[in-house]
């Protein structure tokens, strides 16, 4: 049985100064933004705020400053994004290629798409998407089928991603298809690329969430045309990349802290005199956001120190998925307050967003059944 | 993790493997006091963690401290030896002489109070209180209390009375009463309330717990790969599984909140961290707990398997020294008096 450990750690004296200068700057662009905007939490797509953000150098922290980045350390990142996120600022536009897209490329990337795309990235004027499922491949990633055949110059793409968040807004998109067909080695044959969403013989259309938004679309590609020198790494490598990609993914703040808004809505609504059934709900919810904060921390540490958190991680985002739509349901046990869409007080217009945002929690990003396999294989189970 | 806390680790785990055996478990529970066990712990320094070197401790953090009451807990080591470890911080902290032998603290429940009242150049300490962990069998008891508008700490020899009572595990927990009883007292340190055994006997609970539920994780993940049913481990199968990786998110999540608040005690204020802890802790047992017992099927619920001794400690410490509901409702009542604002600033500032 593999042992898990979370390590308390510190943030280092530069990551706290650098924290005052975020508040002060967040308090000035947020100014009065209502609590359901806040709620959206990292799904605000405003590329004015990401432009800013790049402008501060709040993007692509941690990369070298030759591909625009700032060369500052993961824990100083870490605290931008802790920020941001308790703020509930707007950050979607540059979220996943700071996150996940930069980092890829800076990992497996040529030199040539690094200095094409990253600092331009780092100004928060590129925004990306991620294509991995497909209709008949979710939590199977390993099963997709669109296929990226071969053709002089380049390749040529058939099939269908769906659920990809923000594709009909982002510039490109990280997708991974299939280059090579083995029935018995489906972990084999997949290959990541750079997609320019506009190329021709892409067609999008929205899907339409349960609440009646529009942030998933479903991307078809017929004869799509992707230029050679767009492939990311080497061809089959796509099932490594795309772990490594997701292991970054799924310890961060934004694991933990989607329901923060309702936390504080909930507390401006008791605060004047809690009883104690009042006291005791929101006792019990600091008592485990501020756990969570530290187990998250403490993974961010471990990928400083150049560890490989992958269990820890999992672990995160199983615990702090699991709080955040824990919130919704105490609030509800509490104050048996209708939620609503864009009438009443704004906790219950917090209420009623994350109400109907909460099921999605434990499904992007590995779902909860997913990484609870994780664990257990980290138990010694399988 | 500095050196200190790795030897100190080392030498908690071969001691409790040896000598806390199954046979001493059940002695223990018979009211038998295990005095070749408590020489042993004594004996390699591991009672007197956060009292200084010249005063014959080991002069450590309560990091440090948080290595041995873990370990203790997650052996069900049958030993007042959180509580000595508590006592004779404080004893220290007052600049009182530290007792060998097991030391307890008093008052364990919050309505009770004992008062320290002045006798001429000395002190006298009147009152009793109920279910002081093994109040009938430490040699002293360690009390804090306020006296003349400060907290003081106490040294007292047993009470003259003690009924006899027991928790769960079949760990005393004793009513003492004193009638006067002459003591010897001081100052608590500076920033040592004088509910200071209820927040430390909390904190001290929380690294108990998160021991035991180390305990029940490797226990059950090993049962799980042990035990075969319809011809195969019955951890092949993935409900086990599910419920293996909640019970690892909650032992994950105690064991930072725990160790959280004990970074926080050695900094200074702790309130906030050790009543998070408290509540983070005692849901993580509730849940662990019967996810480990569920897992062992029949052959956990006997007295026979070795389980039960931690679960049944589980069980009552969650509420010794106050249960989740005591100090969510006083961590919540401080948060809601900062106001909404205030939380994140709090939060990033611990």
């Amino acid at each position: 049985m593999q042992t898990f450990h979370f390590e308390l750690g510190e943030l280092p004296p530069a990551a706290e100064a650098l924290r005052a200068e975020v508040r002060e700057f967040l308090r000035r662009e947020l100014g009065d933004t209502p609590p359901v905007l806040r709620a959206h939490s990292w799904g605000g797509f405003d590329r004015a705020f990401s432009k800013k953000m790049g402008a501060r150098g709040w993007i692509a922290m941690t990369w070298p400053k030759r591909y625009g980045g700032h060369e500052r350390s993961a824990l100083e990142r870490y605290v931008v994004l802790e920020e941001m996120l308790a703020a509930g600022a707007p950050v979607s536009a540059h979220w996943i290629a700071d996150r996940q897209s930069g980092p890829l490329l800076l990992r497996f990337g040529t030199e040539a798409q690094r200095q094409k795309f990253l600092p331009a990235i780092a100004r928060g004027e590129l925004s990306f998407a991620i294509g991995m499922s497909e209709p008949d491949s979710g939590s199977d990633l390993a099963s997709l089928r669109t296929r990226a055949e071969r053709v002089p110059g380049g390749y040529r793409v058939n099939g269908t991603k769906v659920w990809t968040s923000n594709a009909h807004l982002a510039d490109y998109m990280i997708a991974t298809f299939r280059t090579h067909h083995d029935p018995t080695k489906k972990h084999e044959g997949l290959t990541q690329f750079l997609v320019d969403t506009k190329l021709p013989g892409i067609t999008m259309s929205p899907i339409i969430d349960l609440a009646g938004s529009h942030h998933f679309n479903m991307v078809v590609f017929e004869d799509a045309f992707v230029p050679e020198d767009m492939r990311v790494g080497e061809e089959g490598a796509g099932w490594r990349q795309v772990t490594t990609e997701l292991a970054f993914e799924r310890s961060g703040p934004e694991r933990y802290l989607s329901s923060f808004a309702l936390v504080l809505e909930l507390i401006r609504a008791v605060s004047k005199d809690p009883g104690e059934r009042a006291a005791a709900t929101v006792g019990r919810l600091v008592a485990h956001l501020t756990t969570l904060r530290q187990m998250s921390l403490s993974v961010a540490l471990m990928l400083e120190a150049g560890e490989n958190p992958n269990l820890e991680a999992a672990v995160v985002k199983d615990v702090g998925t699991t709080f955040e739509q824990e919130v919704p349901e105490v609030v509800h046990a509490l104050l048996g307050l209708e939620p609503t869409i864009d009438s009443g007080s704004d906790l219950q217009q917090v209420l009623g967003f994350l109400m109907q945002r909460a099921p999605s929690f434990s499904l992007r990003g590995g779902t909860r059944e997913i990484l609870r396999g994780i664990i257990a294989r980290g138990l010694g189970l399988r | 993790m500095n050196e200190l806390r790795t030897i100190l680790g080392d030498v908690v785990t071969r001691l409790f493997t040896d000598l806390v055996t199954k046979d001493l478990l059940e002695s223990a529970e018979r009211g038998e006091w295990p005095a070749a066990l408590w020489q042993a712990v004594e004996e390699n320094g591991l009672t007197l963690p956060l009292v200084a070197e010249s005063k014959g401790g080991a002069g450590g953090t309560w990091d440090d401290a948080f290595v041995v009451i873990r370990a203790a807990g997650r052996h069900a080591v049958p030993l007042p030896l959180a509580e000595t470890i508590v006592g004779s911080w404080l004893l220290s902290g007052a600049g009182l002489d530290v007792p060998s032998g097991p030391l307890t603290i008093a008052p364990a429940r919050r309505d009770d109070s004992l008062r320290l009242v002045r006798a001429g150049s000395s002190w006298e300490l009147r009152g009793s209180a109920a279910r002081v962990p093994w109040g009938g069998a430490a040699e002293h008891v360690v009390v804090v209390a306020e006296a003349e508008g400060r907290p003081m700490v106490a040294l007292a020899a047993r009470g003259a009375v003690v009924t006899r009572d027991q928790n769960l595990a079949r760990e005393p927990r004793d009513t003492l009463v004193f009638e006067g009883s002459p003591v010897a007292a001081a100052p608590a340190a500076r920033g040592v309330p004088a509910n200071a055994v209820w927040l430390y006997g909390a904190l001290a609970r929380s690294a108990q717990m998160a021991g035991g539920l180390d305990y029940l994780l490797r226990q059950a993940s090993q049962y799980a790969t042990e035990r075969r049913q319809f011809g195969k481990p019955i951890g092949s199968f993935q409900v086990i599984q599910q419920n293996l990786a909640v019970l690892a998110g909650h032992t994950a999540a105690a064991g930072t909140a725990a160790a959280n608040a004990f970074r926080a005690a050695d900094r200074g204020d702790a309130a906030f961290e050790i009543a998070a802890a408290k509540v983070r802790v005692g849901e993580a047992v509730g849940v662990g707990a019967s996810i480990a017992h569920q897992t062992h099927g029949a052959i956990g619920f006997t007295y026979e398997h070795a389980l039960q001794f931690v679960t049944r400690r589980l069980w009552s410490w969650r509420a010794e020294f106050g249960g989740e509901g005591d100090w969510a409702v006083e961590l919540g009542r401080a948060v809601a008096e900062r106001g909404a604002d205030a939380l994140w600033p709090h939060l990033t500032a611990r």
